[in-house]
């Protein structure tokens, strides 16, 4: 490469930097680089009254697994933690699990519309994947609440005499995330079913495979990125979720998202928060690692 | 299944989970819609036609000045989001790769990737020794944040206008003599301006629904919207949440239904 070449390109990078500096800029300094804080807050001693101590100090992270005995100071693990633990992967599991088992479907049935009608029924799933979820959550919540829609139609019908007391459980928290990510499921889904080859269909039934061997064993295995792509668009949120809990489970059916803001408010150990949100974010990274594989994969169809 | 014809798409039962998965989608929001115009308290007995409680929810002082900051932390944060968007897209799309393109492409989608509520967490923590240091606590923090997370959603559409765009416009231009600035000013930015557009609108979009990070930044009586909804999911709920959840239901449909009609123009 001629010396001039050589410049030509240090120029073209400079003016690419150039021009996604300020973007870097606002990125730094109010998104990026405060994760940086909080690594450091996780390995301070906490404050008294919230905030922290600058020592040096693993209590955070020691935390997240153990408790301190108030009476004997000797360490034993933390039930009520891992309660909150096995909780969060639970209902995030299952959260998967049954956007899956509903979206499928949906997106196999968007996915063989005419050309025409296809924009339509997508444009019916966008509209809830963009709306708020805030507000999602609420309109779910006057479904399920005990004075709300089910129950009454339910009562009006005479099918029970009581209202089933759904809010502020587990069960609640399971339905609410369940409607708010439906559309992370579909979207995904649908890209994979899309680009499958419906004419292997007809080179399976051919061979006398039955529908079910189809699915199994032509269907499933070609569009698997785009099932792991959604899995993990539904899992990566659910585990991090934040509003659904504290609207649907009340104060007590706690996840991960709602144990570390109790931490920064009432629970005033900014340290163990500061551990947990770390660790939050490790797992999530490791969970989108696996969607990048999984999403390149899908580009190469020898893959 | 000889009298009929054989359709290799179709999968028994398929059709039925995917209706009743539209039903269900739709079935709640229509409801909070339709009761947001119930006139009487409940939420769930019909009593009649009436604006009552959107008149009550406008009357409300504090719903009130949710809304205005709510309408000036999305108009400001948008409008900072798809500026500098614009020129990391302008920097980023059509040329060679260069050095350090994959950092700038992890920075620009880092808030997709990481859980909101630890960037929450993270903005609280850093935001809070500022405000303390500095004394100053205005919205500007808020702006800041929401600037921040709207980058990836403006950035995205308008580089694929770019991408998409035709580059023997440009050379023409530069043919006939035309400044580099010239070309960019009567060229390239009327041209990629639909992708422009269509990165603002959802970034203004996103910024209106945020809810976790504007609960931990903003101070006191900062509340927007939906974190006003938010307080008031501890009560009763009233339909005065439902009227203030269908206006802005509607905007986030207007602004969607524009923004696809925006983008379908290019292809």
């Amino acid at each position: 490469m001629s010396s001039a070449e050589t410049k030509a390109e240090a120029a073209r990078t400079r003016s690419a930097w150039l021009l996604s500096l300020p973007a870097l800029v606002v990125l730094v300094f109010a998104a990026s680089g405060p994760l940086l804080i909080v690594l450091a807050y996780s390995f301070l001693t906490p404050g008294q009254y919230g905030n922290v101590v600058w020592d040096f100090d693993l209590s955070g992270w020691i935390g997240i697994l153990y408790t301190k005995d108030i009476f004997d100071g000797t360490w034993g693990l933390a039930d009520a933690h891992l309660t909150i633990f096995w909780r969060s992967v639970k209902l995030s599991l299952m959260t998967t699990a049954i956007t899956f088992a509903v979206g499928f479907p949906t997106a196999w049935f968007i996915a063989t519309r005419p050309a025409k009608q296809r924009a339509f029924w997508l444009f019916l799933i966008t509209i809830p994947f963009w709306t708020n979820l805030l507000i999602r959550t609420v309109a779910i919540n006057e479904v399920i609440r005990n004075e709300g829609l089910l129950n009454t139609s339910l009562i009006w019908l005479g099918v029970i005499s009581e209202p089933i007391r759904i809010i502020y459980t587990d069960t609640a928290v399971l339905i609410g995330m369940a409607y708010v990510y439906l559309p992370l499921m579909v979207l995904p889904l649908f890209a994979a079913i899309d680009r499958f080859d419906m004419r292997l269909l007809e080179a399976g039934y051919d061979l006398y495979a039955s529908r079910l061997r189809v699915l199994r064993r032509v269907i499933l295995p070609i569009v698997k990125p785009g099932i792991i792509a959604g899995s993990i668009l539904v899992f990566v949120p659910s585990l991090g979720a934040y509003v659904t809990p504290r609207v649907l489970g009340g104060g007590k059916n706690m996840m991960i998202g709602n144990f570390i803001e109790l931490q920064f408010g009432q629970g005033r150990n900014w340290p163990l928060g500061a551990a947990l949100s770390m660790t939050l974010l490790v797992v999530v990274m490791v969970a989108l690692l696996v969607y990048v594989r999984a999403a390149n994969k899908g580009d190469n169809p020898h893959g | 299944m000889a009298e009929r014809s054989f359709e290799v798409a179709r999968l028994p039962g398929f059709k039925f989970i995917a209706i009743t998965a539209f039903v269900l989608l739709y079935m709640p929001i229509i409801t909070l819609v339709v009761y947001s115009f119930n006139s009487g308290q409940s939420v769930a007995v019909w009593e009649g036609f009436s604006l009552d409680w959107y008149g009550k929810a406008w009357a409300n002082e504090a719903v009130k000045g949710a809304t205005y900051r709510s309408l000036i932390i999305a108009a400001s944060a948008s409008a900072i989001a798809t500026t500098v968007a614009t020129m990391a897209a302008l920097g980023t799309t059509r040329r060679k790769a260069f050095k350090g393109q994959t950092f700038i492409y992890v920075m620009i989608n880092q808030p997709l990737m990481v859980p909101e509520i630890v960037t929450a967490v993270a903005l609280l923590i850093f935001f809070a020794s500022i405000k303390v240091a500095t004394g100053y606590n205005g919205l500007i923090y808020l702006i800041i944040a929401h600037a921040a997370f709207c980058i990836p959603f403006a950035y995205l559409p308008i580089r694929a206008r770019l991408e998409g765009m035709d580059l023997t416009l440009e050379t023409a231009a530069a043919d006939l003599y035309a400044s580099h600035w010239q070309t960019f000013r009567r060229v390239t930015l009327p041209l990629m301006l639909p992708g422009i557009i269509a990165g603002a609108m959802l970034a203004f979009v996103i910024s209106l629904d945020d809810v976790v990070i504007t609960e931990f930044v903003k101070s006191g009586g900062q509340d927007t919207l939906p974190t006003y909804m938010l307080g008031q999911m501890r009560r009763a709920v009233t339909p005065e949440v439902n009227a203030i959840s269908t206006v802005l239901l509607a905007l986030t449909v207007v602004l969607l239904t524009a923004f696809f009609l925006l983008t379908r123009k290019n292809d």
